[in-house]
């Protein structure tokens, strides 16, 4: 088929991509034979991913992910804790097939599900967002925009969550006359009792990080892109924290069925993954108290 | 380890289960399904011509709808339909009728614990109802890991919810052949030992994971075997009228 000629013979290029369209099953199924991806990866190893501010990206999938905080009255069964919302938006930006009138499919499951992570991962402690108990909590709200989709969409959007909550500084805040929470200009020129002494970033434990695998036949692939989801469809997503705890394993479906030696595999590989992004939400992390 | 349940079941007890097949008339396949006092039904449209916009047309197309019990449709039924879809594409041998589009509508009439399950249950014995081929059919059950570590099957709302985590586990229905064993193995493992489906809520550790794993393809035998009978029973009923 001239794969391994493609470089210079321009009759042969044209025909590998004639080739990747019209039978693309066989085009991934011929390089999975060799253990490598079109992209030149082996099977199991993610894209490249960088974290900058609070836009991460693994391969060509970027997301934007932003917080604003409110001050709200708690609810009457948790008095000195606060709230978090989350939501993931898909502007048409991201893909061809998203448009204006037609949300994609994708976006409420991905919220949901980064939602249920997120909460139950214990990463973030409520009452370290309560003000004063039983009147005022800080409310986060999370939104992560795509801008775009190319695979592994939920593992990028954890890690937007991540290097947000990473990032976030509580602004100073005090108790006015009307018992109604301000925000503090300066520490000297108030004469209030402010209600936090400095602008404080949360204290994260347990971070948990993800690794999305497509299982064709006896193969894993590690992080697919768009293209590889859309061809195989069988999609598992492991999330381990950082202690090894299984935060979360989602498997909807597919022509697959995991056996246990599978799902050790993909384990395996998300413990390998968790190590990799610890160290770049690390170096990012350092990067940005630089400045 | 002896465990105390509200209702007075042990560990690996299910509820009492229920199903009927034909229930509703103008629906091509229909099924009620209970475990306890979770009840939820399922109906089955199709196959009807055309498929959707963005659907493969060299195959057949599932589009599962599902509706609360009360309430407005939010992400939580989005997430279900999406779970729902995919697991039962799987089980449906899609190229049988291709360019067209089954719809299957999940109504939740009580919700008492293992939800998702219930309904994977429900959906798949309406389209047995409905004659739509399929390889195989998915068992679902849910499984549940306290804080002291022990894991208890089929919970109630309430057990649902004092749990530390939860995993809605699907498998294929246990075999009986009468080809001699080893040739039904994949991988050195029996084909129903194969997850379709598995979606988890909570941290627990990866050792419980896979004794939920264990408990779950137990309790899918057993379900296995309800499901034959039933199918049985109702296929000999045939003087039943439509």
């Amino acid at each position: 088929m001239g794969l391994s000629n493609a470089s210079g013979d321009l009759s042969t290029e044209v025909e590998v991509d004639a080739f990747r369209c019209l039978f693309p099953l066989r085009f991934y199924e011929k390089h999975l034979l060799e253990s490598i991806r079109p992209d030149a990866r082996p099977l199991g190893r993610a894209r490249e991913t960088t974290i900058a501010l609070a836009l991460a990206k693994i391969g060509s999938t970027t997301m934007l992910a932003a917080i604003k905080m409110e001050v709200m009255t708690p609810s009457l069964e948790t008095p000195d804790e606060g709230c978090i919302a989350i939501d993931f938006h898909m502007p048409p930006i991201c893909s061809p097939i998203v448009r204006p009138g037609r949300p994609a499919e994708a976006a409420p499951v991905v919220a949901k599900q980064l939602s249920d992570t997120i909460l139950s991962s214990g990463m973030i402690n409520l009452k370290e967002l309560s003000l004063v108990s039983g009147k005022a909590a800080w409310m986060a709200y999370l939104d992560i925009y795509c801008l775009d989709a190319d695979g592994a969409l939920f593992d990028t959007a954890l890690l937007s969550a991540v290097a947000a909550f990473s990032h976030l500084e509580i602004p100073v805040v005090s108790l006015n006359d009307d018992g109604k929470i301000v925000l503090s200009e300066e520490q000297g020129l108030s004469d209030r009792e402010p209600v936090n002494k400095e602008k404080r970033k949360i204290n994260l434990s347990s971070i948990p990080f993800s690794l999305t695998c497509v299982l064709h036949k006896n193969y894993i692939l590690a992080d697919p892109t768009a293209e590889e989801e859309s061809i195989m469809d069988t999609i598992v997503t492991v999330v381990l924290d950082s202690s090894s705890q299984l935060v979360s394993l989602h498997k909807p479906g597919g022509t697959v069925l995991a056996y246990t030696s599978a799902i050790q595999d993909c384990i395996a590989l998300t413990r390998q993954r968790v190590k990799e992004l610890q160290k770049i939400l690390e170096e990012a992390i350092s990067g940005m108290e630089v400045d | 380890m002896e465990v105390d349940r509200e209702d007075g079941r042990s560990q690996n007890q299910l509820r009492p289960l229920a199903c009927s097949r034909n229930i509703l008339h103008r629906a091509h396949g229909s099924a009620s399904w209970s475990q306890g006092d979770t009840k939820v039904l399922a109906a089955v449209y199709g196959p009807k011509a055309g498929t959707k916009k963005n659907e493969n047309p060299e195959k057949a197309c599932i589009e599962v709808i599902w509706k609360p019990k009360t309430g407005q449709i939010g992400k939580p039924e989005k997430e279900y339909e999406m779970i729902l879809k995919r697991t039962l594409e799987s089980i449906c041998i899609l190229t049988v009728n291709p360019n067209t589009t089954t719809s299957i509508i999940v109504q939740v009439v009580n919700d008492d614990g293992a939800l998702l399950p219930s309904a994977i249950n429900a959906a798949c014995m309406a389209l047995v109802d409905a004659g739509i081929p399929m390889k195989h059919l998915a068992v679902a059950i849910c499984c549940c890991v306290a804080k002291s570590g022990y894991v208890i099957l089929d919970p109630t709302k309430l057990e649902e919810q004092k749990m530390k985590a939860f995993a809605y586990l699907v498998f294929p229905n246990s075999v009986r052949s009468v080809l001699p064993e080893g040739s039904l193995r994949v991988e050195g493992e029996p084909i129903e030992n194969g997850i379709i489906t598995s979606v988890t809520h909570g941290i627990m550790s990866v050792a419980d994971y896979f004794y939920c794993l264990e408990r779950g393809r137990a309790a899918s035998v057993k379900l296995s075997d309800f499901l034959r009978r039933n199918l049985q029973q109702q296929s000999t009923d045939s003087s039943r009228a439509g």
